[in-house]
């Protein structure tokens, strides 16, 4: 197909992988962070890390929605579904994140509650117009790049004076957790991050342009496809060689750095800051998050049916937490593989298949253990 | 008194009715629907009867029997139906296992107010898929469940086949340097039905593969190669049968990506809609397994054979306590292809 067969080219990463092999230095670690679930599930999904040479050490970042989200924040959406009645509805991922109780969306549905699956913020819309009688609630969650939809739809509610339609606002900011991170002291040693994808369609490449002189950490954005990633990797052991610390945009194909300046100004007309906002791993971090504005409160779930947050710890053996700064791998987690796998996941990074334990668990265990070759 | 004419009966209004509770009452109705819908359409000499059960011919061998249901949505999908497919599923599961299909029995559960329309549309088809086949379906049952308790028609076909001589096909027979075929493209049924689901429709020239296999394995059978597996990939794709059979033999597997063929609308869509299409229903489709030096002569046996002129040599088995089934990618790197998790669910971002 016309732009996928193109960035999958198996010999083209050869000669890139071969690059990459001849550009670094024997005695130096390249530590780097893809920041984005996407780019997770790309190196696992395409093996990538076997065309890497052992001094690079690839860390994954939280930037998997599913995976970031607390456990207070599923709490809410179940609570409506199973005790408002209401017509709850959400992307595929979100149905099976780990909640309070045992208890998951997916769960719920089970026990009787309306919880739908859609694929875009419009099939929520068209939910509550084909439901006039019943409350219509759209569980939003992701990072920038799923902001623009969920501000579209908000617009398109007010305009429709729709009653029974709301919005669980969890959209988060990138640039806000890369600070969490970078400002841990004590959490992981970074050399450079391969930048967002799909995000910097949006906020475009200026937001990261502070952690390359103020923290003097490499940014390369690059897309999701595996030619992407390598190239992005060769750009940030160039950097890293020649000590810079620049933001490079591999993935020029569909970012500039202004982004997109017609979603933003759709997302800052719906959604102010939050003064405050928890992430699964990170902690509550102020302004990383978005809420709607009080000129849209009769969409916002949380004022409509008097959500109040409360705070849920992790499952104790659970390391999510370390997992999402960069700390710890996967496979360091003592219920990694074994309470904790994808049927019957304990954390959230086990959910979602740009989750760093999925993707490991899924694609990559074999690495864990020596199997015999052929 | 005057004889009742046989015309006297008003015969079914196929264009406008439905599908009403008497129809599965056991009276009049049900009897009606069933002779001019089901009989007329299937006809045989064993339906035709009108018993309770089907008396079939003595049959020399050992017997395989298996049995699938159906609950298909939307029930009619580019290149097929419930109808048809609810024959063909049938026939491979029993054709899999080494058998010639020889009968089948169909059981219908309709819901009330489906058209009859429909209803013949799907029978109809059934009919054709079975006369094509050579298959007849000799026995069957229809019963009705209240509207909003049934999803229009759900079908379960039983099937009876009978196994050749000296021939043992099991999962769990596949041995380390085995070599793993497949006959043609993944995915299209499963994406052809997405393609049309409520919600999602998008337009794509992607046609579901749902055919009867029983005609290609028995060439494959025929020309004697050491088969030890056959297998056709259905619910959860070629990625969750390959499991099945690594954990059944207690082996392991890799996997070539570049030698699997899937169709680029299928490619795409999958990719649009974040799927793998290793893991997406294929419904005319099949998997063996065969000792290295027979791969290339089934190869070409498979080939020749209409149902399978794109098949390939996908990987081999391997020895391997943890029965990973793997895959080197077109990338050059290597992972796992892991039991399906759940439902596959389109990722966000």
């Amino acid at each position: 197909m016309k732009y996928i067969d193109e960035f999958r080219d198996g010999e083209l990463a050869k000669t890139i992988s071969t690059n990459i092999a001849m550009e670094v230095c024997a005695d130096k670690n390249y530590n780097l962070m893809e920041f984005c679930g996407g780019h997770t599930h790309a190196i696992s999904r395409y093996g990538l890390t076997d065309l890497l040479p052992a001094q690079i050490t690839l860390i994954h970042g939280p930037g998997c929605p599913v995976c970031v989200l607390p456990i207070g924040r599923v709490d809410h959406a179940i609570k409506l579904a199973l005790e408002q009645d209401v017509i709850l509805c959400t992307y595929g991922d979100c149905l099976r994140v780990p909640a309070s109780n045992g208890l998951s969306l997916l769960k719920a549905k089970a026990r009787g509650a309306d919880v739908r699956m859609v694929y875009s913020t419009t099939d929520a819309l068209k939910l509550a117009q084909q439901h006039p009688e019943k409350q219509v609630v759209f569980f939003a969650i992701g990072f920038e790049t799923t902001t623009p939809p969920t501000a579209v739809i908000i617009k398109q509610a007010q305009a429709l004076a729709l009653k029974n339609f709301s919005v669980i606002c969890n959209h988060v900011l990138t640039p806000a957790a890369m600070h969490a991170i970078l400002a841990n002291e004590g959490g992981a040693k970074l050399h450079g991050f391969v930048g967002p994808a799909h995000v910097s369609t949006v906020i475009g490449s200026r937001p990261y342009e502070v952690f390359a002189y103020d923290y003097k950490k490499p940014v390369v954005i690059a897309g999701f496809e595996p030619l992407d990633v390598m190239q992005a990797i060769l750009m940030l052991v160039r950097q890293v060689n020649d000590g810079r610390a620049e933001v490079e945009n591999e993935f020029t194909r569909a970012v500039t750095r202004e982004g997109n300046l017609k979603a933003q100004a759709l997302v800052d007309e719906v959604f102010e800051l939050r003064d405050e906002f928890e992430w699964r791993g990170l902690g509550t971090i102020s302004n990383s998050a978005l809420k709607l504005r009080s000129a849209f409160a009769e969409f916002d779930a949380e004022r409509r049916f008097g959500l109040q947050y409360q705070s849920v710890p992790d499952y104790k053996a659970c390391e999510c937490g370390a997992i999402l700064r960069g700390e710890k791998r996967p496979q360091q987690c003592k219920i990694f593989g074994t309470v904790c796998t994808p049927e019957n996941p304990v954390g959230s990074c086990m959910v979602s298949s740009e989750g760093a334990c999925a993707a490991h668990y899924t694609y990559g265990r074999f690495k864990d253990v020596a199997v015999m070759a052929a | 008194m005057g004889e009742i004419k046989a015309s006297y009966v008003r015969p079914l209004d196929i264009k406008h009715g439905r599908v009403d509770m008497s129809h599965g009452s056991g009276g009049r109705a049900m009897a009606q629907l069933i002779e001019e819908l089901f009989t007329s359409a299937l006809g045989n000499e064993y339906l035709g009867q009108g018993d309770d059960g089907a008396v079939l011919p003595q049959v020399r061998g050992r017997l395989v029997m298996a049995t699938d249901s159906h609950v298909v949505s939307p029930l009619f999908f580019p290149g097929g139906d419930i109808g048809c497919l609810s024959v063909h599923g049938t026939i491979n599961d029993v054709a899999v296992m080494g058998a010639t299909p020889l009968y089948l029995a169909a059981s219908f559960i309709l819901e009330e107010g489906f058209p009859l329309a429909d209803l013949k549309r799907i029978v109809e088809s059934m009919a054709l898929a079975a006369h094509t086949a050579g298959v007849p379906v000799v026995t069957g049952d229809t019963k009705v469940v209240e509207q909003g308790k049934g999803d229009g028609v759900f079908i379960t076909t039983t099937g009876i086949g009978v196994m050749r001589d000296n021939l043992a096909l099991s999962g769990n027979l596949a041995q380390a340097g085995d070599k793993i075929l497949l006959s043609g493209t993944l995915g299209d049924h499963g994406m052809a039905i997405l393609s049309q689901r409520e919600g999602l429709k998008f337009d794509a020239p992607i046609v579901s593969d749902t055919a009867a296999l029983h005609g290609l394995i028995a060439c494959m059978l025929d020309c004697g190669a050491s088969i030890r597996t056959l297998r056709d990939p259905t619910r959860g794709g070629l990625a969750t049968t390959l499991n099945e059979i690594a954990k059944q033999s207690g082996v392991g597997m890799m996997l070539h990506e570049s030698a699997i063929p899937i169709n680029k609308p299928v490619e795409a869509a999958c990719e649009f809609l974040g799927l793998d299409p290793l893991y997406v229903a294929n419904e005319g489709k099949l998997i063996a397994i065969c000792t290295a030096e027979d791969a290339e002569r089934l190869l070409a046996v498979m080939r020749a054979h209409v149902q399978g002129q794109q098949a390939t040599i996908i990987g081999e088995v391997l020895a391997d306590t943890h029965n990973f089934v793997q895959m080197t990618t077109k990338m050059g790197g290597r992972r796992i292809v892991d039991w399906l998790t759940g439902e596959q669910l389109p990722r966000i971002c």
